[in-house]
């Protein structure tokens, strides 16, 4: 058992979702209640880590976070390491993974709010900020935590993009999916077993815990 | 209180049309009726800063709240409105008590809540406060979307479609308990609906409004006697409307006798009592007309009076003929064949004949704010 890509793993499922969430919560917001152009556009590219390769993406990626691209350039000159190959870079690619995972279902949540229950709240005297903390938030709430949730679990579950962009760094890039992998290739099956029946039951309690959450929160929203 | 009088002008092309004007007084009721689609909804939208026409000025007493030519236009949450939504609107994760606590904002934080239980207890709703909207019927949530529109001590009161999502028996306790606000608030109260029976129990004043634009505006009593109003016609069919005072009751014979500015009337009515205000709506195409004072009929009522008007229409066969009795304005609904007949021309003295179970009767509070036109 590979302790140490265990605790990258939930470190970077972690990260993530801490990363993510805010600003899926506000872009899935602004795609649930404002018309504007482009739209369309925003949500194509927003779905388009679903379908993409892991492959691909993790290709892209790793050439925008390379030495001789711009960002991986600023990163070296802010920082002083390469993004690529590290657990920053892979971080940064795992929240562009997940968008689809956490922009969608907070975009259901907050579209799942009708419009005259927003206009109410304004007509309450909340502002802004008070309507979207009081009253969207609450809302909107099962599929932020689904959003949540489901982003943990796909991290934990990511092997194409990781491998493509962080390698196999033991303590910095080796999370448990590239780690069963690689004991997979030196013949440790042992290892390998112990990891995916970790990783599995991992994936199963998220899971669970999802759904009795969900079921806790949606008669509250009656 | 002339200082919390609203006014309101709304002109815009596009995407919805709209040219209207209208104002509304503290302690009147302005209905706006029209059929769906009429833009009925943009103008409350357009009063509570939740919708911005290309051209508009809405100002409630001294504060403008919206004013296109000067660029300002305040938020919804900054202008003392109570809306109360058409499907309610109400928050679903909140209870009753948490539903009006939200709108009260503007008071001390300890205050709020007996505020709010003391705003559902007005609306008459005492029990079940912890329920959420969920557990409530329809007419329990129009209750408190009415407490939670009223917890923000509003300068106007907005009703979009009050009654439409209730049952008739509902309705008629929620008609009762608008018209028991209008006569405490003293605030303008306007109501949008396309039943007009909201606008016979509650109005005060109209406005028609039909492809967002003004058909009508007026005090109602005034608009339901003009002879030419067409589109009443089609939508609800002529009658006037008086205002009256229960004079005496007649139990053995089943009839109650209304005074009005004009004479008196007898009805087939028997739950009012003595001294009680109604108002009674008299369809036109009830009323017959003669030259001379009838003898030997089953009929109890014939008012005599002026002609004042007559409004005859190339597309139809029927003429309205409009006569003074006393201070009111009756309308009859004739054929052109008894115009002729009886050769009635402006200036003529007329008996009118109405039946007494023609006559509707509607008891309600808006007559004595109708005294005002």
């Amino acid at each position: 058992m590979d302790w140490t890509a265990l605790r990258v793993s939930l470190w970077l499922g972690v990260g993530t979702v801490v990363l993510l969430l805010p600003c899926g919560m506000w872009l899935g917001r602004l795609l649930a209640v404002r018309e504007f152009p482009g739209k369309l556009l925003v949500e194509a590219l927003v779905t388009l880590p679903l379908v993409l390769p892991p492959t691909v993406l993790g290709f892209y990626l790793l050439v925008t976070f390379g030495g001789r691209s711009p960002l991986g350039q600023a990163f070296e000159a802010v920082v002083g390491q390469s993004l690529a190959f590290s657990f920053q870079g892979l971080l940064l690619a795992s929240a562009i993974a997940n968008i689809p995972f956490v922009v969608q279902p907070i975009q259901r949540g907050f579209e799942s709010i009708p419009a005259d229950v927003r206009d109410a709240a304004a007509c309450c005297g909340l502002t802004p900020w008070q309507r979207f903390l009081r009253i969207e938030v609450p809302l909107a709430w099962p599929g932020i935590l689904t959003a949540a949730i489901l982003t943990f679990a796909h991290t934990l579950g990511e092997f194409g993009v990781v491998l493509m962009v962080g390698g196999n760094l033991p303590g910095e890039t080796r999370t448990l999916s590239v780690a069963i992998y690689d004991r997979m290739n030196a013949f440790d099956d042992r290892s390998a077993g112990v990891m995916a029946a970790t990783l599995l039951v991992t994936a199963m309690a998220t899971l669970t815990l999802t759904t009795s959450l969900s079921r806790r929160v949606v008669p509250r929203r009656g | 209180m002339a200082s919390r009088t609203l006014s309101v002008t709304l002109r815009q092309h596009g995407p919805i049309p709209l040219d209207v004007g209208l104002t509304c007084d503290a302690g009147d009721v302005l209905a706006i009726f029209g059929p769906s689609g009429s833009g009925k909804t943009t103008v409350l939208r357009s009063i509570a800063g939740l919708y911005r026409p290309e051209h508009a000025r809405v100002i409630s007493g001294d504060d403008a709240w919206t004013d296109t030519a000067s660029g300002f236009f305040a938020p919804a949450h900054r202008r003392a409105v109570g809306f109360v939504f058409q499907e309610y609107a109400l928050f679903p994760h909140l209870t009753a008590v948490g539903n009006v606590v939200t709108a009260l904002g503007h008071r001390p934080r300890a205050e709020r809540r007996p505020r709010a239980e003391h705003l559902l207890r007005v609306v008459h709703l005492s029990g079940h406060l912890d329920r959420r909207p969920a557990a409530m019927s329809g007419g329990e949530r129009q209750r408190v979307a009415l407490a939670r529109a009223l917890a923000r001590e509003p300068a106007v009161l907005l009703l979009d479609e009050p009654f439409a999502a209730v049952d008739r028996g509902v309705r008629r306790h929620l008609q009762d308990q608008i018209d028991e606000l209008r006569r405490t608030l003293d605030i303008p109260l306007i109501l949008v609906t396309h039943d007009f029976d909201d606008v016979v129990r509650l109005a005060t004043h109209l406005l028609v409004l039909q492809r967002g634009q003004t058909v009508a505006f007026g005090p109602l009593r005034s608009l339901m006697s003009r002879p030419d109003m067409t589109w009443l016609r089609d939508a609800v069919g002529l009658g006037s409307l008086l205002d009256a005072v229960v004079a005496r009751e007649h139990p053995s014979r089943g009839l109650v006798e209304l005074e009005f500015d004009g004479g008196a009337l007898l009805v087939s009515q028997s739950s009012v009592t003595v001294g009680t205000r109604v108002r009674l709506r008299i369809p036109a195409r009830e009323v017959i007309l003669a030259s001379r004072p009838p003898e030997g009929l089953s009929l109890h009522n014939v008012l005599s009076g002026t002609v004042s008007a007559i409004h005859a229409e190339t597309a139809v066969d029927h003429v309205i003929v409009q006569i003074a009795v006393g201070g009111v304005l009756l309308l009859a609904e004739v054929t052109r064949d008894a115009i002729a007949t009886l050769g009635i021309v402006v200036g003529m003295r007329l008996h009118a004949l109405i039946k007494s179970v023609s006559i509707d009767v509607v008891r309600t509070g808006a007559t004595d704010a109708a005294r005002s036109e």
